[in-house]
Order: C-alpha cells, then structure tokens, then sequence
C-alpha cells in the first residue's frame, strides 16, 4: 500500500462525506432555494468525482462528461430561481 | 524518487485539495442558516476545487491534448457559475430568504424603496432585474 492509494482513499471518502452532506440538505432544506443550491453543490461534488476517477484508473475518456456537466450545470438552478421569483411577486403585490 | 512519482504524488496532492474544499462546503451547506449564507459555502468547490481536481488532470495524464480538452470545462464553469450565482442570490434576496438581523448593510433595501416610490405599479423589482 503505497501513499498514493492512502491519499485516494481519503479522497474517496472525503467526497463521499460532501455528496452526502448535500443530499441531506436537499431532503430536509427548509426552503426551494436551499434545495437548489444544494443540488447545484451535488452536481460539483459529482464532476469533481468523475475527475477524480479519472486520475485514480489514469485514463482521459470522461472530460467530455466534465465538459458537459460542466456547461449544462445552469440550466437548472436559473429555472427554478426564476419560478421562485415570480411565486414570491405574487404573493406580495405592491 | 523518479519525475513521475513526483508529478502522481502532486496530482494526489491537488486531488486532495479538492475534495477538501468540496466537505468544507459540505459541512457550511449544513452548518450555515440561511440561503445567501450557504450559497457562499457551496460556491467554493465550484471553481477553486474543479481547478485543482483538472490539475490533477492535467498532472497525471500529461499530454498536451487533455490538457487543451480540460480547459474548456472550466471556461464554461467559470462562465456559468456566477450567472446562477447571481439568480440564485436575487431570488433569495427577493423572497426574504436570509436572516436581516445578521445583515451589517443592506444597500439593495433603499433602492427598491425608492424605485417602487416614484414609479409605476409594477416596478417592485428596484431595477434588480437582470
């Protein structure tokens, strides 16, 4: 067992720890924009495994999973923001 | 000690960086209380650790064309990252979803106020609107 699979493992394990600390904050957030924030949180830990992954077999073939990931990580944070905006004008007319 | 073994060993090193920025952010998704406060937690992963993570990357595959490949992900996560940011904290500003008394300045407060003063109806948004 050499350092580096000490230092994988501990990787390993402190990822594991975030992705599960943002799926409790997404089952139990108080509010919609808590949820959010934390699944755009779970979608990072997420890409970070991946690349992480990546460096562990030593091979290149999921940077375009990165990339995508990467690029589409918005799209849902900026809908649900925008819903949460209009509900909340309703509700408070000036 | 080979160049490799110093090039793996700094990669697990980065590695390593990343997935501790990813469990601090974690630990503030649970720790903090409110939704502008946790939004600043949950940002730090997001650029800084994907930075190290494609250092690691770049470190462990060592060849020019993964590295021209990983440098469009974080083009487009640094580009994409702020706009909801941005959305994220307006909205939670907008539905109160922060605690005011922690606030030490407010400075969004008055120019609503004004705004929705001397203009039509339907202008409670203070010119926020992006």
């Amino acid at each position: 067992m050499t350092i580096l699979d000490v230092v994988f493992a501990v990787v390993g394990v402190l990822l594991t720890a975030a992705a599960l600390m943002a799926l409790y904050r997404i089952v139990r957030g108080p509010s919609l924009l808590d949820r959010m924030i934390a699944s755009d949180m779970l979608l990072t830990t997420i890409i970070l495994v991946v690349g992480a992954e990546m460096v562990y077999n030593s091979h290149a073939r999921n940077v375009p999973m990165m990339l995508v990931l990467a690029a589409i990580a918005i799209f849902a944070t900026v809908a649900v923001a925008r819903y949460v905006s209009k509900q909340d004008r309703q509700e408070k007319p000036s | 000690m080979t160049f490799d073994a110093i090039l793996d060993l700094l990669a697990g090193i980065c590695l390593l960086l990343g997935a501790f920025l990813s469990v601090a952010a974690g630990v503030g998704l649970l720790r903090f209380p409110d939704a502008l406060s946790r939004m600043h937690a949950a940002t730090k992963p997001q650029i800084l650790g994907l930075m190290f993570v494609v250092a690691a990357i770049a470190l462990s595959a060592r060849s020019w064309s993964t590295l021209l490949a990983l440098i469009p992900v974080l083009i487009f996560q640094m580009l994409t990252a702020p706009i909801s940011a941005h959305m994220v904290g307006r909205a939670a500003y907008r539905t109160g979803n922060f605690d005011k008394d922690t606030l030490i300045v407010d400075e969004l407060e008055s120019v609503i106020d004004r705004a929705s003063r001397d203009d039509q109806p339907a202008s409670d948004d203070g010119g926020a609107r992006p």
